[in-house]
């Protein structure tokens, strides 16, 4: 008599699978999470990697001093404000950069290619890039800047692309959720119907009587949920370490920030506090209807 | 106490199964609802423990107008009534303990007090030495007492019993109606439905006779004009 007794007793039927359930979507539900936060990642290291630089090209002239192009250039760009250094990339550099596409064969020496410089920029400094390209065209014959920003934003544009994708996954999985939650709540309903109309007629309020239904319900979501989570974890893991040699994100940030990580410990949260408030709500809909 | 006027019900879209019921129970009354089976007595004791509202009509509970109450008035008053359901409705995966002290703990009342009260009242109908048997292993006459023990237990003004004397045999029915006679020389509005008519006829209480949805005689019960 110390503790409460269980009045609605624990279901036999479609309840008893809810937990499994929602382990499955929450499975689901933290790698799409982790998918979308790994994209972002990925969107933040781009960025930084190509915020601040910028490259310039010198197209290939057999009738012209490339090195004297290239020096002209380089003198141009230090002297330019906004322009922390201007570094050319020798030849053997250019190669190695050829050299998925055209072998190690020295192929390169016989081919007209571009002379390349690397150009860092002062964050601070606002450079008019567009200025800057006038002014070489004028000074070097073929020099071009390739700033990487159209090509930047093509690929954070898909990224992004895919973390709407994502997030809408996530959220038709929670509504598939909400779905099989009310259909297992109201079969458990009609099963105790008894039991739940002696509560009634005996003077128990809706809330009452909610409250046990909701209780089950954030249990076998909060089991349902850590299971969904650890599974996930089992996957998502051995997968990011085997990215990370690849250099690919597919784990969110774990140490700075912390805050993606965290999200995905709410995600079983998220499930049982789905579970609650939907039980919650069909079970007094249901008595809604009661005299 | 317990007022009706003119009241009709009918279950959703169907027929009237109770037409112009008009009576009146003074507090601490004992009454007999009689009728033959199928005449209306199950229907009119939903009117009065509240599972049922009127279709038309006024009906008055312990001060309370049912008729126009709002729903979410109804669980403080439905705890002012005991029940004894025909079929005791007792629930098979609670101990008989914990039955008895279901109505207290609704009501909010989680103290020692629940149990010593619910052991007493046990004791009071013979079963204190089933405290933990679950209602599914005891026989049917014990089953009834569990029933009676949980329907006063929060010592409700008006008690109820539904065809209590139905599955029992003369004697064992005088015995029960002698037990809700002492619940209603305390106090208690006592109204006990049954279609026995030679058990109703061995005590002087008045009686409210039903056939065919309408009430036929109110022997001893005031009619409302």
């Amino acid at each position: 008599m110390a503790r409460q007794p269980v009045l609605v007793p624990d279901s036999e039927g479609a309840g008893r699978f809810l937990p499994w359930v929602i382990a499955v979507m929450t499975f689901l539900a933290t790698l799409m999470t982790a998918g979308a936060l790994a994209t972002d990642t990925a969107i933040r290291g781009w960025s930084s990697a190509l915020t601040g630089t910028l490259t310039v090209e010198i197209a290939a002239d057999p009738d012209a001093d490339m090195d004297a192009r290239v020096a002209a250039t380089v003198t141009l760009l230090r002297t330019t404000a906004g322009v922390r250094d201007a570094r050319p990339l020798e030849r053997a550099e250019i190669a190695r950069l050829l050299e998925p596409w055209l072998g190690r064969n020295g192929l390169i020496d016989d081919l007209p290619v571009p002379r390349l410089i690397d150009v860092e920029l002062d964050d601070a400094a606002e450079l008019d890039i567009g200025r800057l390209a006038g002014r070489l065209a004028e000074r070097v014959p073929g020099a071009r800047i390739d700033d990487h920003t159209a090509w930047l934003d093509r690929l954070v544009h898909l990224a992004r692309g895919l973390q709407f994708l994502a997030a809408g996954i996530v959220l038709l999985i929670g509504l598939a959720m909400i779905c099989v939650i009310v259909f297992a709540t109201r079969a458990a309903f009609a099963a105790h119907h008894d039991v739940i109309e002696v509560l009634h007629l005996i003077g128990a309020r809706d809330a009452y009587i909610a409250r046990h239904f909701q209780n089950h319900a954030l249990a076998m979501g909060l089991r349902g949920g850590l299971a969904g989570l650890a599974l996930a974890a089992l996957t998502l893991l051995p997968l990011g370490y085997a990215a990370a040699d690849l250099g690919l994100p597919v784990l969110p940030e774990l140490s700075s920030p912390p805050l993606p990580a965290a999200l995905l410990l709410l995600i079983p949260a998220a499930a049982a506090l789905i579970a609650l408030v939907t039980a919650r709500t069909t079970v007094l809909r249901a008595l809604s209807r009661m005299p | 106490m317990v007022r009706f006027e003119n009241v009709g019900m009918r279950y959703g879209r169907g027929p009237e199964v109770l037409r112009d019921i008009s009576f009146t129970l003074d507090a601490g009354t004992f009454s007999f609802l009689t009728g033959p089976s199928g005449a209306g007595k199950s229907s009119l004791l939903k009117l009065l423990y509240l599972a049922q509202r009127p279709s038309r009509g006024l009906v008055t509970l312990l001060g309370h107008d049912v008729s126009t109450m709002t729903r979410a008035g109804l669980p403080a008053l439905r705890r002012q009534i005991g029940i004894v359901f025909q079929d005791f409705r007792l629930l098979g995966h609670l101990s008989v303990l914990d039955n008895v002290a279901l109505p207290l703990r609704i009501a909010g009342d989680g103290g020692p007090r629940v149990r010593d009260n619910a052991v007493e009242l046990l004791e009071w109908v013979g079963l204190g030495e089933k405290l933990q048997a679950r209602p599914t292993t005891l026989s049917g006459g014990e089953q009834q007492r569990v029933a009676i023990a949980r329907a006063v237990i929060s010592k409700p003004n008006l008690l109820l019993a539904d065809e209590p004397t139905g599955n029992v045999d003369d004697h064992v029915g005088y015995r029960l109606v002698r037990l809700f006679e002492e619940l209603y020389k305390t106090g208690t509005t006592v109204v006990v439905a049954t279609h026995n008519k030679s058990l109703v006829n061995r005590f002087q209480h008045p009686r409210l006779v039903i056939e065919n949805g309408e009430l036929t005689d109110v022997s001893g019960v005031s009619r409302v004009s």
